[in-house]
Order: structure tokens, then C-alpha cells, then sequence
């Protein structure tokens, strides 16, 4: 038993993904890539063995945070960009709670980009699902802080001039711990990320290249055909070198010149320049690196899967560890004494 | 005395210790208090200080002040007025001056007169030369020579010793005053343990003060004020601060609920006391969480609540603005939650040292759709502790966010306080939801989290790990009882008069009103910190035979049920305030009352002499 989960209470009896369908009706869009993201999250819950009860899930405010009211857990749907907040507080009064929060790319790194990038570095013991469409959804359209330059949008009719973010190196500068992107059709992929998330202890980050198939259509559809996705995905495995292509002709090495990471044709004479995967590296370095390997606009050599996945204290963890800290050496609390404290005066009753 | 100084017995004294930012007036006003309660007169203080944590030395507005009232009997405020003023240099002097009634005492540290530091804030002449202070009493003392001089032994330089100067005055204005001493020398040794040669200093700069005071000629008499015995039935008592009382308050509320205490907060100006306060008490199992912003200290404490915790965030005005729709949420999700306002000056950053009671509007009001939230407003320094516990027996009844509208000038202001036996303190504990609440037509148990108690209305509190209530909440309408997602017309009519019924239907306690000839036609109604000074206005008219009657309000929201039977007794309301005349706008438009407004908003409490003035022109009307 891992950290982050030895805290919870486990489940009295197996579950199934039906016992993590609450009785509401779903309603995103038909087509929506969110449903394929809350199967996938039904069918891996069971696997945590955790008791239902002591699973939270919170959001913010856009269509993926609808989330919460679809599982049969507690939740709380909040308002827009302060999921992490609220969670931070959920997480660190109550250790014996599995939380996680559900939000998009305007919810967490627009309106409540402060919110994430503080959670990411104080590494409370949050999961946070981003769901990344590049759109705002649920106002119907406009750009993201995720869109492409120029993206041509109802707010934006002659091209939106903001550079967007990188999600992942924004959570790797925010001091995060573990950082991980995925893909909502790669149930597979998708799943095991889950499973490293749910696993690490402290703030996990996972993006989720999710398709809003109304106001964004196809924006990772280089990465999902089977054709196109062979060059252009590139799957890290933590010890594995970083290959990818058609019968892995590709790999990705460092530039001894310049530190940078490139792709590069494999060949028998540089095979050994190929890096190897290390989400445990102390330094995100190379991670970083890896999350600005992909073309922003084809999205061509986008790395998925577990950038960073490193320890450093809790702080939920270091929260209890002061109260308990401060029972040894103040003693147990005496409301009494604390009142009266060390500058009082007794008035005796007059005669 | 020994030199044969005459002793006058005096009733009461205001003194007020001016100087530099850096002079550490706060420090001395701080521990003649400390003196002074523990002799036992009845006391109240109010310091004043710039927002700049060392503005330009020697200026104006880098003016930091210490006003304390003494008496021998209960008093109500800090004074209008000071007898003495202790003035370290020509700034102080110039800023206060206008304040000191003539024949009053004034000492000023001579050593400061000097051509620059009186040209730098634009005296051409000495004022302690040229005659302009000559219907005062004023006594020159060379502090700082006086204090370096007797460190001259301790090998400081001569800017470390002069940093005594402080204790110097401290030292003689004890004397003049006949203040025990052992617990400000015991205070020094504590403050300065690590650094034991400064607080050897500190002592002997404080003792040299007292003796200077009792040889030197110039101090012909001293002054003793005796005890206040009548003013305080018997009983433990302390000296405390409106925001101390105020933390203990949420520690003493959560120890009755048997909840943990959660506070989110970020740190602002004059707020941010409790935070530190809160965080000396982890034994107590307090949790505190300084986060990023207002918005994340409320939305922490609200996550909290949501796993049953005591939820609190502490703030001032600007960070209110930005909590108001996490509070709206807390509204909508129907979670216990306090918010504690400590007013200051606005708008925007206003006025961050100084005091206001400007946001009672904001709280009433402050968010988008009808999101009522109940308001309780302590009136003293001491009574910030039972307020607290007051608002938490609201929050906790009825599942609702509460404020609490403290000010500045009760959060830095002091008074003897009865310290409560934890015995004596209300029962708080609350249930949470352990099994369904609900019988479907086939006969399934269920768990609604918006069924409600008939009684209060209040939700049931189901936390996360209670097996069997698993729920979502959220800030979208939902369906009465189910608690699911609903748009219906209707049931939004219905939801949103059923949550202003909850708060409209809170029990709080009738008002109380102080007639006591019965025969007066004027009331005067006030809210919060300006108890202290109506009072002490109220008592002036009626010593001279005036008929007044007073009550003040703790309940904002909802007013008490018998407001509006008590202000149909009277032909005139007259209703104080530092704002522009909030409460009386609620008055006016909840009771068709034409209540009088009287407002101040420079920053200061209201004089009890001038708000006595204003309160006979209105009866005279």
C-alpha cells in the first residue's frame, strides 16, 4: 500500500463500475469525449479497493465538471476555478479521503490558474483530471488559454493573438510532483495513468486531450488516428527508452550541442543516444524538455503518459505532523489555561 | 514620595504615548495597559498607527500613537480627549496637539526639538519656546540622553541605547501613575530571552524613568487612580484585544461543537492577527492554512466544512469583495461557515490601520442572486468572544455561512475581560447525518441532503466517509429535497424563499432596550464597536437629567424580532454609524421608520462628548 492510499478505508466487499454510476442522467453532448474519460474512471475505481464513502470528487465550473454528479461518491460541484482550493482544504483536514478534482483548461488555467499552480507546489494530496479540449464548452465556443494561436473562435473572429499554455510544462515550473498527459479514447493509456496518479503521493497532475466534438472537433485527431498516430504519439515508459514510429525507428536523444531533446532516425550507430525514461529523475529537466517536444500546432511528437512522478512531503502530511508536533510540546489543549493565560487578576466579591 | 511630591487622587486619565513608527509606542502603550490592568481600574484602549510599517521618520503621517483610558470605575471608551500626551518628537507633537485640551500635560522628549526634525514638519520656531504651549503644562525631558546615559555601562552604541527611549517613558509615566512594575521587567527578561543584555537594558532604561520621575523637581505631583473595585463583579479577569478574544472565540467554539477548527486566510491588514493567533494553537488540533489568495483561504475552509470541520476564514473589506461568491456557494451549499470581517476604511484599500463599519452592506447584500447570510456584530473588545461563539451556534444550527462584523478599532483596542470557567460556555455540539432520511414510494431507503429539519430548516451535514449518504452538492439550483440539478421554475421560487425563510426564521435573542425613567422619546439604536461611545454619550445625558433611551444590535441579520415594536415606542431614532448611514438605510426600508442618521467616517470612534452633543440637538428637535 502505497503512501498516498494507506490512510483510506478499504471497501468491505468488491465493487464494480456500476457502483460508481450515481442515478443522475449524463448530459454532455452526444459524441463528447467526456464520457469515454468517466467510463474509463468508473471502470478503474473498483481497482483502488478504497471504501466508496471515503471518495470525494470536486470540480469548478465547465462541462467536464459536471463530473462529480455522475459519480456515486461524495462531491461537490463548485464554482468556477476553485476546485483545487476547496479540495486543499477538503484534503488536508481529513486524510482518510480520497480526493479528486475534475476541471478543464479554462477552469484551471484560466480563472483558477492560481489555485492549480499553488496546489501543484504545496503537493497536497489531490488527483487532478484536466480535461483539455483547447475550447470553452459550456459558453459555447470561445478560445481557450489552450487554443492555437489565431484560433478563430465567436470572441475571436479575426484569430485569437494569445500564445497558449502548456499544461504540462506550466504543472512541471508549478514545482509539481507528478505530471502525467493522456488521451480520453486510449481507455488502456488512460487507465494505467490513473492508476500511477491514484498511487503517488501528494498533488498528481493528468492531463487529458479531450475532444469537444461541437466547438473543436478533431483537435487531437493527429494523435488518435491509427496512421498518423505512429509518428506523432510518443509513449514514455518510466525505464524504457524513448521510441516510437513505425517498428520504433524513431527515438528521442538529446542535442549535445545545445541540451535541447530531438527526434532523431534510429540506426544501429546512434541507437545508444536514445534516452532512456527516468519519471523519477530529481531534476525535471528532461521532462520539461519532453513537454516542449510537441509541434504546438500538428501536435506532431506529443509525449503521453507519466512525465514526472517524484516524492517530496505531503503537505497534508506535514499539516498533521505539526499538530501532533505541537500536542508534544505544549501538551494536550486546556481551554481553561488558554483563556486565563500568564497576565490575569482575581477580583475577590466585595463585602 | 520621597522628594515630597505631592499625591492627587484622581477618578480617571486618558494618556496618549506619541511618537515615530519606529519608536515602539505600541510596545509602551501596550505594557502601561498590561500595568494598569493588573492594578485593577477598568480600562480601554486605542492605538493608532499608519499603514506603513515605517513611514519616513520624523514625518507626519509616520505618526504612531497609544491612547489609553483608566479609571476607578467602569468606562465605556478609549476617551475623547487625552490629559496627558507623551509627545517623542516634533512630528508627534504637531500631529496630536489638536487633540489636547489646554492645562492638559504634555512631555516631549527635548532631545528631538532640533532645527531639522521640527523644520520637517514645519515648525519655524520651537513650539516649546516660542509660547504656543503655553496653556498647557508641558514638562521637557531629554529622553534620549537621559536613556543613553544611563546605558552608558552596557557598551551599546549610541542608536542601540537610544532605543530605550521608549522604556525611559514608560519608566516615568509609571511612576506618575503609581503602576506596579514587576511583570513589565518580567515582560522584557521573556521578550528579550535570547538576547539578555538588551533586556538588562530595556530595564534599567524603564527603571532610570521611574527614578528620574522621582527626583527631578520639574514633576511636582503624582496621580493615584484606585482600583475599579465596583466596576468588576468577582472573578478571573485578563486584559484582552478584540481580535485575541476573537480567536479564542473560534478555538472556544470549536472545542464546544466538538468539531475541528479549520481556518483558510490570507493575511490582511486588520485581519491577520487571528491568523497568527489561530497558528500558536495547533495543539488544539487547529489547522491553519495561509493560502494564495482570499478566494482560496475561503474556498479551503468551505472544503473543510464540507468534511465537518469547523470552517473559518478571517479577512477585512477588499478580501470580502473577493470571497463573495464562494460565499454565495457556501449559501447554496447550505455549510456551516464563518466569515470574519474586521472593517476598516474604503473603499478599495481605503484605509487599512483605520476603522470603519462600512461593509455592513456588503455583508447584507454583497452577492449576486438572493443569498441571505445572517450578521452578528460583537461591541466591545471582550465581547468579540461571545459574538464568535454566537455566530458559530448560527452557522452550526442552520448550516449556513455567518458573519462576523468586527472593526479596527475592536481588534486592536483592549479591556479587562471576566474570563469565562469553559463550563459556562454554550453547547455547540451538532449531529451529522448517519443513515437515509427518506422513504421512496417502493419503500427504498434513500439520503436526500436537502430534506430539512421542519424546525430550522437547516439540511442534514453528511460528511464524506459516512457510508451509505454518498451525494453531490453543488452551486446550480436544486430540487428541494433530492438535491439534484433542477431548473424548474418553481422549485427555484420555491428554493429560493425557502433559503431566505431558514435565515429569516433563526432564533435570536429580542433586543434590549435601556430606558430606565421610562419617560424617553429618543432612542438612539446603534450596531457594533460604537456601543462603547453611545454609551458613554447616553450616560453624559442622563447625569445632566436627560431622558434617552438606547439598545444596540448584535443581530444584523436577521434584526431580532421585537426591533420593530421597540422602534414604534419612540418618537425619534436616531441612529450612529461609521458609514454612511447603513443600518439606518435598513431600518428605513424594513419599518418604515424615519430614522435619523449620524455618521462619521474619518477613520476614529466617535467622541462621546460630540455624539452627546448630537444626541441633545436630536432630542431638542
Amino acid at each position: 500500500m502505497t503512501e498516498a492510499l494507506s490512510l483510506i478505508p478499504r471497501a468491505e466487499a468488491a465493487l464494480a463500475a456500476r457502483d460508481f454510476k450515481s442515478d443522475q442522467e449524463v448530459r454532455w453532448c452526444p459524441g463528447c469525449g467526456d464520457y469515454a474519460v468517466l467510463a474509463a474512471v468508473q471502470g478503474f475505481m473498483p481497482e483502488l479497493g478504497l471504501a466508496r464513502e471515503n471518495i470525494v470528487f470536486v470540480s469548478g465550473i465547465g462541462c467536464s465538471s459536471r463530473f462529480p454528479y455522475y459519480m456515486n461518491t461524495y462531491g461537490m460541484h463548485s464554482i468556477h476555478g476553485r476546485a483545487p482550493a476547496i479540495a486543499t482544504g477538503l484534503a488536508s483536514s481529513r486524510r482518510d479521503l480520497s480526493v479528486w478534482v475534475v476541471t478543464g483548461d479554462g477552469d484551471a488555467l484560466s480563472i483558477g490558474g492560481n489555485h492549480l499552480i499553488h496546489a501543484l507546489r504545496r503537493n497536497v494530496n489531490l488527483k487532478i483530471l484536466l480535461f483539455n479540449n483547447r475550447i470553452y464548452g459550456l459558453t459555447k465556443g470561445q478560445y481557450s488559454p489552450t487554443s492555437e494561436v489565431g484560433k478563430i473562435t465567436k470572441s475571436t473572429p479575426m484569430g485569437s493573438l494569445d500564445a497558449p499554455f502548456n499544461p504540462v510544462s506550466l504543472a512541471l515550473g508549478a514545482e509539481a510532483t507528478f505530471v502525467a498527459r493522456t488521451i480520453d479514447s486510449d481507455r488502456k493509456h488512460l487507465t494505467e495513468v490513473l492508476r500511477q496518479a491514484a498511487d503517488h503521493p501528494g498533488t498528481a497532475l493528468v492531463e487529458i486531450y479531450q475532444n469537444c466534438n461541437i466547438f473543436n472537433d478533431g483537435a487531437f485527431d493527429a494523435l488518435k488516428d491509427q496512421e498518423q498516430a505512429r509518428e506523432a504519439v510518443i509513449r514514455l515508459e518510466h525505464g524504457r527508452p524513448i521510441r516510437f514510429g513505425t517498428d520504433d525507428t524513431k527515438g528521442v536523444t538529446r542535442n549535445p550541442d545545445t541540451g535541447d531533446l530531438e527526434v532523431i532516425t534510429v540506426t544501429p550507430d546512434n541507437e545508444h543516444r536514445v534516452l532512456t525514461h527516468d519519471a523519477h529523475a530529481t531534476s525535471p529537466t528532461t521532462a520539461f524538455a519532453l513537454s516542449r517536444l510537441a509541434d504546438p500546432d500538428t501536435l506532431h511528437h506529443t509525449p503521453i503518459g507519466v512525465f514526472r512522478d517524484t516524492t517530496r512531503p505531503v503537505y497534508d502530511t506535514l499539516m498533521a505532523d505539526q499538530l501532533e508536533a505541537a500536542v508534544e510540546q505544549h501538551g494536550k489543549a486546556d481551554l481553561g489555561a488558554l483563556l486565563t493565560g500568564t497576565d490575569s487578576w482575581t477580583v475577590t466579591p466585595s463585602r | 514620595m520621597a522628594n515630597g511630591t505631592e499625591v492627587r487622587r484622581v477618578d480617571r486619565v486618558v494618556i496618549r504615548f506619541a511618537g515615530d513608527s519606529g519608536d515602539g509606542m505600541q510596545l509602551t502603550g501596550d505594557r502601561f495597559t498590561s500595568e494598569t490592568a493588573s492594578f485593577g481600574n477598568d480600562l480601554s484602549t486605542l492605538p493608532n498607527f499608519p499603514a506603513e510599517i515605517r513611514a519616513p521618520a520624523g514625518t507626519l503621517p509616520g505618526v504612531s500613537s497609544f491612547q489609553l483610558h483608566f479609571a476607578d470605575h467602569d468606562i465605556l471608551t478609549p476617551g475623547d480627549a487625552p490629559n496627558v500626551l507623551v509627545a517623542m518628537n516634533p512630528a508627534a507633537l504637531k500631529a496630536n496637539i489638536a487633540d489636547v485640551p489646554r492645562g492638559a500635560e504634555i512631555i516631549v522628549n527635548t532631545d528631538e526639538f532640533t532645527k531639522r526634525p521640527m523644520a520637517k514638519v514645519g515648525y519655524a520656531t520651537s513650539p516649546l519656546e516660542d509660547g504656543s504651549l503655553d496653556a498647557y503644562r508641558v514638562h521637557g525631558v531629554p529622553l534620549t540622553t537621559l536613556t543613553v546615559e544611563a546605558l552608558k555601562d552596557f557598551g551599546l552604541s549610541r542608536k542601540e541605547a537610544e532605543r530605550s527611549k521608549n522604556m525611559f517613558a514608560l519608566g516615568l509615566l509609571s511612576w506618575m501613575y503609581h503602576r506596579p512594575t514587576e511583570n513589565t521587567e518580567k515582560f522584557l527578561r521573556q521578550k528579550f530571552a535570547k538576547k539578555p543584555d538588551i533586556a538588562e537594558a530595556n530595564i534599567v532604561a524603564f527603571r532610570a524613568g521611574w527614578n528620574f520621575g522621582e527626583t527631578t523637581e520639574d514633576f511636582a505631583v503624582s496621580y493615584e487612580v484606585a482600583p475599579a473595585t465596583k466596576a468588576f463583579p468577582a472573578g478571573v479577569y485578563r486584559n484582552i484585544s478584540g481580535n485575541l478574544a476573537l480567536s479564542y472565540g473560534l478555538i472556544a467554539a470549536a472545542r464546544q461543537a466538538d468539531l475541528p477548527l479549520y481556518l483558510g486566510s490570507y493575511p490582511i491588514t486588520p485581519a491577520s492577527d487571528i491568523l497568527h493567533e489561530l497558528s500558536r494553537h495547533k495543539n488544539f488540533g487547529v489547522r491553519t492554512f495561509q493560502a494564495e489568495d482570499e478566494i482560496a483561504g475561503i474556498g479551503a475552509a468551505l472544503g473543510a466544512a464540507f468534511g465537518g470541520a469547523l470552517g473559518v476564514t478571517t479577512t477585512s473589506g477588499p478580501g470580502v469583495a473577493l470571497k463573495s461568491e464562494t460565499i454565495g456557494l457556501a449559501v447554496s451549499l447550505e455549510l456551516p461557515l464563518l466569515i470574519v470581517d474586521i472593517q476598516r476604511g474604503g473603499p478599495s484599500t481605503g484605509l487599512p490601520t483605520k476603522t470603519e463599519q462600512a461593509d455592513l452592506l456588503q455583508a447584507m447584500y454583497g452577492r449576486n442572486g438572493e443569498a441571505p447570510v445572517p450578521i452578528v456584530a460583537p461591541r466591545t473588545a471582550a465581547d468579540c468572544f461571545d459574538a464568535t461563539l454566537e455566530a458559530a451556534r448560527i452557522a452550526l444550527t442552520y448550516r449556513t455561512p455567518v458573519f462576523v462584523l468586527s472593526d479596527g478599532y475592536l481588534a486592536n483596542g483592549s479591556e479587562p475581560w471576566r474570563v469565562p470557567h469553559p463550563d459556562e460556555l454554550p453547547d455547540l455540539r451538532t449531529r451529522f447525518a448517519t443513515a437515509p432520511n427518506h422513504t421512496l414510494a417502493d419503500g427504498t431507503e434513500v439520503f436526500w441532503p436537502y430534506k430539512r429539519d421542519p424546525q430550522t430548516l437547516a439540511r442534514p451535514w453528511a460528511v464524506p466517509g459516512t457510508p451509505g449518504l454518498e451525494h453531490r452538492i453543488g452551486g446550480i439550483e436544486k430540487q428541494d429535497g433530492t438535491g439534484n440539478i433542477s431548473y424548474d421554475p418553481a422549485n427555484h421560487d420555491h428554493m429560493v424563499r425557502t433559503r431566505q425563510a431558514k435565515i429569516d426564521g433563526i432564533a435570536v435573542p429580542d433586543l434590549e432596550v435601556d430606558d430606565p425613567t421610562g419617560t424617553a422619546r429618543t432612542l438612539v439604536l446603534g450596531w457594533g464597536s460604537t456601543y462603547g461611545p453611545i454609551t458613554a454619550a447616553v450616560r453624559r445625558l442622563r447625569a445632566q437629567g436627560t431622558a434617552i433611551a438606547q439598545a444596540h444590535l448584535r443581530h444584523l441579520n436577521p434584526f431580532p424580532a421585537n426591533l420593530e415594536e421597540v422602534l414604534a415606542r419612540y418618537e425619534r431614532v436616531v441612529v450612529p454609524e461609521m458609514n454612511l448611514g447603513q443600518l439606518a438605510t435598513l431600518i428605513r426600508a424594513r419599518y418604515l421608520v424615519d430614522a435619523r442618521s449620524h455618521t462619521q467616517v474619518n477613520g476614529m470612534p466617535f467622541k462621546a462628548e460630540q455624539l452627546a452633543e448630537v444626541l441633545q440637538e436630536a432630542i431638542d428637535d
